[in-house]
């Protein structure tokens, strides 16, 4: 069975040039001055001094993560039920119903998001039709709402197919046994359905929250030139302004902010399954 | 009575939530053909933005790169990534560890943090952004997911079936090609597919790596957007036509493979 071991070094030195060494130069360049060349590196901290220091810099580091924090918060509220209603369906009309969740998501973001640019506007659809109801109109262009509206929009069915992918795994005997020993509904969701799904949100929650806090053309469409996220800051430094080591800094940080989120919903995610079985 | 309230009250949030989905997709392909430039009042049917779009070259362009990057990413992606994956399930438990982390990376990252990465990669080599640098863009953050499609199948692959067709004295890549890459085609084929549409769609990756006049259709609806242009309109409900296309054939191209299967039965 060694005949095709081999085959795996062509792959792993293309995956050492293409996907480690660009890894490294964001290193390098976030913790090196201006103007270095091959042979003279000057390691500083400057650029992440400049970073902190800077009110403004981290106005946008706190709105990025607000915004993201609300999108997963209501992808999750949104999403959960969703899930649950689409995994106590029949076996057919779950596939026909997770495979219509799935298909916005095969096209393209920027194509979908754009979209949503007449429905928000002041005489769009949206504030037409509340209109007709004599709510409104509201201004919906480059706000908050827009900018979140379009996360959830894009970020949403992430989660819907994790939470779903959870309960679906689900032992629906231990439901019968739950009701059998005279747990009412909320109590059996609340004791054996909702923890069983537990893998499932925080799944979701990173795979929202990772998009949603690096996302820079969702607000670039919805939020409108002024509104800053740190996904544009990023996209400034290094498209407009040239500052590739402050732009690699920025984006160290964000990097570091995202593998600390996922590094405690993972710690959330073994402590209740430890705790279950402890208690088994 | 609970039961019933419960199923109306499903039948209503999943309405909603199909109306959130494909709301916006019906709307800008509906616009698509409007007459007017209006992107919030229709004002009567019309081709014209159609027209705009096929007569426009950058658009025309935009639409070729796309397509001719999408499909030579895809089938150089599909080969490495599956030579790749054969390879590392025979792979030592180490190697098979550093490369699984390393083909994680692409996935895990956020996309702009590849971007810049490879940005200044190319920059450092001296390769001038354009057409070269977004196609190997391209084949290296499609060819992890053709990995992690094809690896599941080759653990249920039997490894017997090799040592077999070796010892009746078939060639190792006689194997290869007439034992182990039949039975693992399904994994190829959906690799391929995640491919393409990841390649067709992408925008953040190329957006940081292409120059020099060339773009894909993401980068030119993003640039255009700026300014209210119904030809996007008309260059999306082209793209979403294109994926759905593509969608229907990989959901019923397997139907039709079982029903012959069970014909020749």
């Amino acid at each position: 069975m060694r005949q095709f071991r081999s085959m795996v070094y062509p792959y792993l030195i293309w995956c050492s040039i293409m996907v480690v060494l660009p890894m490294l130069l964001i290193l390098l360049y976030a913790f090196t001055g201006e103007g270095n060349d091959v042979t003279s590196f000057r390691f500083t901290f400057a650029n992440f001094i400049r970073f902190f220091q800077d009110a403004v810099f981290l106005d946008v580091l706190k709105r990025s993560l607000v915004i993201a924090i609300w999108t997963t918060i209501i992808c999750v509220l949104l999403g959960y039920p969703i899930a649950y209603v689409i995994a106590s369906g029949k076996e057919k009309s779950k596939m026909f119903w997770i495979l219509l969740i799935t298909l916005p998501t095969w096209i393209n973001m920027l194509v979908r998001t754009y979209a949503w640019m007449g429905i928000l506007q002041d005489e769009g659809l949206l504030n037409r039709v509340l209109g007709f109801f004599g709510i409104g109109p509201f201004h919906m262009m480059h706000t908050t709402f827009a900018v979140v509206l379009g996360m959830v929009y894009n970020f949403i069915p992430f989660m819907i197919l994790q939470i779903h992918a959870s309960l679906a795994k689900m032992d629906k005997s231990l439901l019968e046994a739950a009701q059998d020993l005279g747990a009412n509904s909320v109590q059996s969701f609340m004791r054996v359905t909702l923890p069983l799904s537990l893998p499932g949100v925080l799944s979701g929650i990173t795979l929202v929250f990772l998009p949603a806090v690096s996302s820079f053309f969702i607000p670039k469409l919805l939020g409108g030139g002024q509104y800053v996220l740190i996904g544009n800051v990023i996209e400034t430094q290094f498209l407009t302004s040239g500052d590739w080591n402050f732009g690699s800094a920025i984006s160290m940080i964000m990097a570091v902010i995202i593998m600390l989120s996922m590094y405690l919903t993972r710690k959330v995610d073994t402590d209740p399954a430890a705790n279950g079985r402890r208690r088994s | 009575m609970g039961k019933k309230r419960g199923r109306i009250f499903s039948k209503i949030l999943l309405g909603i939530t199909m109306l959130f989905f494909y709301l916006p997709i019906l709307y800008i392909i509906l616009f698509s053909f409007n007459s007017s430039r209006s992107l919030t009042k229709f004002e009567g049917f019309s081709l014209r933005w159609y027209e705009k779009m096929f007569s426009s070259n950058t658009m025309m362009e935009a639409v070729l790169y796309t397509v001719v990057i999408a499909v030579i990413a895809t089938v150089i992606s599909t080969i490495v990534g599956t030579l790749a994956a054969i390879g590392l399930s025979r792979s030592r438990r180490v190697l098979r560890n550093v490369v699984e982390q390393v083909n994680d990376l692409p996935i895990m990252n956020p996309e702009i943090v590849t971007a810049i990465g490879l940005l200044m990669f190319f920059s450092a080599l001296g390769i001038s952004k354009g057409f070269t640098t977004l196609l190997l863009a391209h084949i290296m953050f499609c060819t992890p997911y053709v990995i992690l499609s094809v690896t599941p199948k080759l653990r249920s692959l039997d490894p017997n079936l090799v040592d077999a067709a070796l010892d009746l004295g078939a060639t190792p890549i006689q194997a290869l090609m007439k034992v182990v890459v039949p039975q693992i085609m399904p994994g190829i084929v959906s690799g391929a597919l995640i491919a393409f549409t990841m390649s067709f769609d992408d925008f953040i990756i190329s957006y940081f790596v292409t120059g020099n006049g060339v773009n894909n259709i993401s980068i030119l609806v993003y640039t255009m957007s700026k300014r209210i242009n119904p030809s996007i309109n008309a260059l999306s409900t082209l793209v979403i036509g294109l994926i759905t296309v593509a969608l229907i054939m990989m959901n019923i191209i397997p139907v039709i493979k079982e029903k012959r299967r069970k014909k020749q039965v």
